[in-house]
């Protein structure tokens, strides 16, 4: 019996939902880790039980999170559930994000610019984003604020730098978006194990094709009125970026302003924006069986980050950009003043792809059909931060 | 101020409810601590006896106390006392507890 596992990140929480393959019928279990701010939620695509967590807090700094049970309990990487409390045992370091400087292998430890333009030092604050590797369960990659990528291959215990991101030379030009600098997105080519592609706001999208030893900025064609030179190689606002599994040199971007599109690898980009009310947003994604179909969430600008006239819409192309309709039935169409994030969609993989998205007013909202019509699972959570979803057979 | 070199004090120590639910405690802690009682010796044997707060109290990269936890003993703020310093005499006796309190903040 096929079924959905949709795990939700809240400013104050993680909870997860799940229903059979209708999609009819919810459960909703949590809150998790009551109380903290949980930036993302991802479970392994090799083993579906295998989920990972970030759970954040300014008090309390950074901590990671694990479930071996497809989400039921947790533990710290290193502290395993029957070692919890007492008696004495190694202290983890699960949660130990220090930036490469070391000789051997990494990169001096520079500064990059804030706000004002002056330079900045890097200072570790939170893991954004986690993406678990494609084949090993215990291998994941956490995309963290001040934007840097690491690496664990031990289910999370610990971690390492890929440092010739940050230190591959624009370093020094990147700077914070209004949320921080973080690393969002990564997307792991399914058919290159050597190739990744990252995503930094401020600074823009970047490529590896050798597993991280060196890295290249792929912004050409961004254009960007708010920076001084609007087509510079680094500090574009990218908000998200998204890509198919069957064509993984084809990747669409949700950009603080247009949504662009590149057929290339990220080499060239071209603007898809094309009949969108408004062309700023954050949320992106794929349907999961037809590589063309992209969903967006339009929201009104930079200065008023909610929907156009109070109304919440999807809105579908499928024809790789350009062309968008509105998706809007079963979605508040008065008086909705909500922002959707940009790790807060997510498609699943059954027959009839569904599309899931999160809100900042609390709601989930689930389409069975490919966007065509909507319903909220739940209502009123807390602020949602990531949305993410398992297909499970 | 107290500390015998090798003698073994029990130390009581209270924490914000966010870290007693990590490590899955409740209540003030009792923490066995040889040597001079510093904050630097409490916080060491609170990490090695409950290893999921590593990193919570003191950043992990620098060993920097969090900025918006701060330390108390006493009616007296340690907070930017050098963590080598011995902590009060009533602290060191078990009489009072040393607070580990998180800033009034956030919504």
């Amino acid at each position: 019996m096929s079924g959905v596992r949709v795990l939700v990140g809240t400013r104050k929480g993680a909870f997860v939902l799940t229903a059979d393959g209708k999609r009819r019928d919810w459960q909703v279990s949590g809150p998790f880790f009551a109380g903290w701010e949980i930036y993302h939620v991802k479970g392994s695509p090799v083993d579906p039980d295998r989920i990972y967590a970030s759970q954040t807090s300014g008090w309390f700094g950074q901590l990671v999170q694990r479930s071996d049970d497809g989400g039921k309990t947790w533990f710290q990487p290193g502290v395993s559930p029957a070692e919890a409390g007492p008696p004495v045992f190694p202290a983890t370091i699960s949660n130990r994000f220090v930036y490469d400087s070391s000789p051997a292998t990494g990169k001096p430890l520079t500064t990059h610019q804030w706000y004002d333009g002056t330079q900045h030092p890097w200072e570790f604050k939170r893991v954004w984003h986690f993406e678990p590797s494609l084949t090993d369960a215990n291998t994941v990659y956490a995309g963290v604020e001040d934007a840097a990528l690491f690496r664990s291959t031990d289910g999370g215990e610990s971690w390492q730098e890929l440092s010739a991101l940050r230190g591959h030379g624009t370093g020094p030009q990147w700077q914070p978006g209004a949320g921080g600098m973080g690393l969002h997105t990564i997307l792991l080519d399914p058919t290159n194990p050597d190739r990744i592609y990252i995503a930094i706001s401020a600074a823009g999208a970047f490529r590896t094709d050798d597993a991280g030893e060196t890295w290249k900025p792929i912004n050409k064609g961004l254009r960007s009125q708010y920076i001084p030179d609007p087509t510079a190689e680094v500090g574009h606002c990218v908000h998200h970026v998204a890509m198919h599994p069957v064509r993984p040199d084809v990747l669409f971007m949700q950009k603080h302003w247009d949504v662009m599109r590149s057929d290339d690898a990220g080499d060239n980009w071209r603007e898809v924006s094309g009949n969108l009310p408004t062309d700023f947003g954050f949320a992106i994604d794929v349907h999961a069986h037809e590589p063309e179909t992209l969903y967006v969430v339009p929201i009104k600008s930079d200065s008023e980050h909610f929907p156009i006239d109070g109304k919440l819409r999807v809105y579908r192309s499928r024809t790789g950009g350009g062309e968008w309709e509105p998706l809007e039935k079963g979605l508040p169409q008065k008086d909705c003043y909500v922002n959707v994030l940009r790790d807060a969609m997510a498609v699943d993989r059954l027959e009839e792809c569904g599309i899931y998205f999160g809100t900042t007013g609390g709601q989930v909202y689930a389409s069975s059909d490919s966007g065509d019509t909507w319903e909220p699972i739940v209502r009123d959570l807390p602020v949602v931060l990531s949305v993410e979803v398992q297909t499970l057979q | 101020m107290s500390g015998g070199a090798a003698e073994t004090r029990t130390i009581r120590v209270q924490i914000p409810y966010h870290l007693r639910s990590l490590a899955q405690v409740s209540g003030e802690l009792r923490l066995e601590v040889s040597g001079q009682v510093t904050l630097r010796a409490v916080l060491d044997a609170l990490e090695v006896r409950y290893p999921m707060l590593a990193g919570t109290i003191r950043d992990h990269a620098t060993g920097e106390r969090r900025p918006f936890l701060r330390f108390f003993a006493c009616e007296e703020d340690l907070s930017l006392q050098s963590p080598e310093t011995p902590l009060p005499d009533a602290v060191a006796a078990g009489r009072e507890p040393l607070l580990i309190i998180g800033a009034i903040a956030g919504g």
